[in-house]
């Protein structure tokens, strides 16, 4: 199979607020830094595809002002996605892997700033029987939560702790939202938000643009000094009622694993889309992460959560370890949807140093 | 528009809201419609689980379902949460707590809220039963919510077999829908709007292709890269193309035929769009010169008028078209 590799990653600053740029506005700086790294414009790439939500912008067909960015005309091949630009990622590189490009750009933007986030996320859901009752996503996660602390699988200490470890690793990451933390102890002080939740257990809201460039074989090599080779990506999907699954486990997440070869060899560096404290304790089974592996040395989704960008600025963080020659064998995953709905799992790995 | 007091960006409220209208399924109908009659339904998969609330396929094996049955009210909590500030459209507007229920006879959970005085009083593994709205329709907030039945023993045995059939069956639901937004505009659109209301009308010039866009979204379509510096345009301009309307908009207060046209203003790299009066309407035409015509507390053109100067010449526009 042709060789696809992750060559060049960029994203914003994640803010709680961007009202004084529009979607297109916070994007082009992350499209100019992420191009000028391979030394490529608009024009030399083969295909382009982004992920957004006109639920999050509140207007139909949002995506089209974005592509403003990207220099449209003269015509270019192009595709988007409603959702988070890693399932973008994932279309883009099985285009490459079809011979149809040698180059991708991918991106995507989110703006949680315009709506109240949580109501908004009510929208995704089944319209029948959850949608009419609004459930919003904190207690939805919180429903997730208690079942596994009901499963003795952890306490609300812990969670703090997972958050703690976050926050305070996101303090070496400059595009986070929120770095450092209180002692774990301390966090447990503070009123639940939906118990057993409480704020520090639930990502930050906030805008932020991701956009990741890949390459194919000696394309890959001649843009990148150490590109991060995607060695397996798959994605899975649950039920969509949340009364018909198990939500203490994450089933999707361990098939997507499998099938991407996660447990083909270790990884060392994982970079994980857990937007909730309780959903990393999840995650971490489910893929099999033991002690030794960096998890989410970026601070991950609870340190920024952009909508529609997190899950992609998972593969960019991962892929951006490898680069740096820290990581030799990374993990990236996305998720979305309520309580870990679906999962898209990703393997990189560098060439031996 | 108004603008922010922290900065000069652009916001304002904006409403989406919609009625989505969705038509039901057998199954999905046999479900909606039981509730309207205090009637709980299942569906039993092929390998004998009973799915509350039921799907028209099963979500392991994709096997088409249809074989209905009929669950207590009562059920066991299989997970909770307790939500201390209710938001508009939650099923009760004091705090209570999302749970997910398993009702007697069914295998799965159904989602639904807990009346309860408080989180000390959810557990999981409590006895709820439900409660019914006074008034009901066929959709799920027939379920009013569930409250506490901790003398209520688990019903035992198989849940019976059920038709389906009611008399005047639910056929659809008419979901109603209501996001509230705060929309801002950006830096480019913002500088654009500012400058309208002061009656200029202001572009951006690509600084790669030196084309002038009106208006501005921050950045060129066709290069990719920002905007930024600010060209003023107009206020003269050419009609490049045009439509006669003969369709009269609702709420819109216009006599028909009008005319709606394309204008390139002079200086702009790309035409605009606006209605032209003051001229009948079957003496528009492609060149005709006009400007724009403001009211007296417009933010921006009401209409363009012509400004008597001589048609613009074809060459003169005819890359704008």
């Amino acid at each position: 199979m042709r060789e696809v590799a992750i060559v060049a990653f960029a994203q914003s600053d994640h803010r709680p607020d961007t009202a004084d740029v529009s979607e297109v506005e916070l994007l082009l700086p992350v499209l100019r830094r992420v191009l000028d790294d391979v030394g490529l414009t608009t024009g030399g790439i083969g295909f382009t595809c982004s992920g957004s939500s006109d639920y999050l912008a509140g207007r139909a067909f949002s995506f089209t002002m974005a592509l403003d960015g990207v220099g449209a005309w003269p015509p270019i091949s192009e595709s988007h996605v409603e959702m988070d630009g890693a399932w973008a990622l994932y279309e883009a590189w099985t285009k490459l892997l079809t011979e149809e490009a040698d180059t991708a750009l991918v991106y995507s933007c989110g703006k949680s700033s315009p709506g109240n986030l949580r109501e908004v996320l009510t929208r995704q859901l089944d319209p029948y029987y959850l949608a009419p009752l609004w459930p919003d996503s904190v207690s939805l996660a919180a429903l997730q939560a208690q079942a596994l602390i009901d499963a003795g699988e952890t306490d609300e200490h812990a969670l703090a702790g997972v958050a703690a470890r976050a926050r305070t690793a996101a303090e070496d990451n400059p595009h986070a939202q929120l770095a450092g933390s209180a002692e774990p102890a301390r966090l447990l002080d503070a009123p639940y938000l939906v118990r057993p939740l409480r704020r520090h257990d639930c990502p930050p809201i906030g805008d932020g643009a991701a956009a990741v460039v890949l390459a194919a074989g000696d394309t890959a090599r001649r843009l990148c000094r150490r590109p991060a080779w995607i060695r397996g990506l798959d994605h899975r999907v649950e039920p969509h009622a949340l009364g018909v699954r198990d939500l203490t486990r994450s089933p999707s997440t361990r098939l997507a694993a499998e099938r991407a070869g996660a447990f083909d060899s270790p990884v060392d560096t994982a970079e994980l889309h857990a937007p909730f404290t309780s959903q990393e304790v999840i995650l971490r089974r489910a893929l099999r992460l033991g002690e030794d592996v960096r998890v989410s040395p970026s601070g991950g989704a609870q340190a920024a959560n952009p909508m529609m960008a997190a899950g992609l600025i998972r593969l960019g963080e991962a892929a951006a370890a490898i680069h740096r020659g820290g990581s030799d064998r990374a993990l990236a995953h996305a998720t979305s949807g309520p309580c870990l709905q679906q999962n898209l799992v990703a393997v990189l790995e560098g060439d031996p140093q | 528009m108004t603008p922010a007091s922290s900065s000069e960006a652009l916001r304002a409220p904006l409403v989406v809201e919609f009625p989505f209208t969705r038509s039901l399924g057998p199954v999905q109908s046999a479900f909606l419609t039981g509730l309207r009659e205090r009637t709980v339904l299942g569906v039993r998969t092929t390998d004998g689980r009973v799915l509350v609330p039921p799907v028209e396929y099963d979500p392991v094996t994709a096997d088409e379902l249809r074989d209905l049955v009929q669950v207590a009210p009562t059920g066991t909590v299989t997970t909770w949460a307790w939500n201390p500030s209710p938001s508009r459209g939650q099923p009760l507007a004091t705090p209570f707590a999302w749970v997910l229920v398993r009702l007697d006879g069914a295998g799965t959970a159904l989602l639904h809220a807990l009346d309860a005085p408080g989180p000390r009083a959810v557990h999981t593994g409590m006895r709820v039963r439900i409660r019914w709205a006074s008034a009901r329709t066929g959709a799920i907030t027939d379920i009013a919510c569930f409250e506490p039945d901790p003398d209520q023993p688990a019903a035992t045995g198989e849940p019976a077999p059920h038709s389906g059939e009611f008399t005047d069956p639910v056929r659809g639901i008419v979901a109603p829908a209501r996001l509230d937004y705060t929309y801002a505009p950006g830096r480019a659109q913002t500088r654009f709007l500012a400058a309208l209301a002061g009656r200029r009308t202001v572009g951006e010039r690509c600084p790669s292709c030196r084309k002038v866009y009106v208006p501005p979204r921050g950045a060129c379509p066709t290069c990719g890269v920002a905007t930024a510096e600010q060209v003023e345009v107009g206020p003269h301009g050419t009609v490049t193309t045009f439509c006669i309307v003969n369709i009269k908009a609702k709420n819109l207060d216009i006599e028909v035929p009008y005319v709606y046209a394309h204008i390139a203003l002079d200086g702009a790299g790309l035409a605009l769009h606006g209605r032209i009066a003051g001229i009948p309407y079957d003496q528009v035409r492609m060149g005709l010169r006009v400007a724009p015509v403001w009211t007296e507390d417009g933010r921006y053109p009401d209409h363009y008028r012509p400004t008597g100067e001589p048609d613009a010449d074809y060459d003169t526009y005819k890359e704008l078209l």
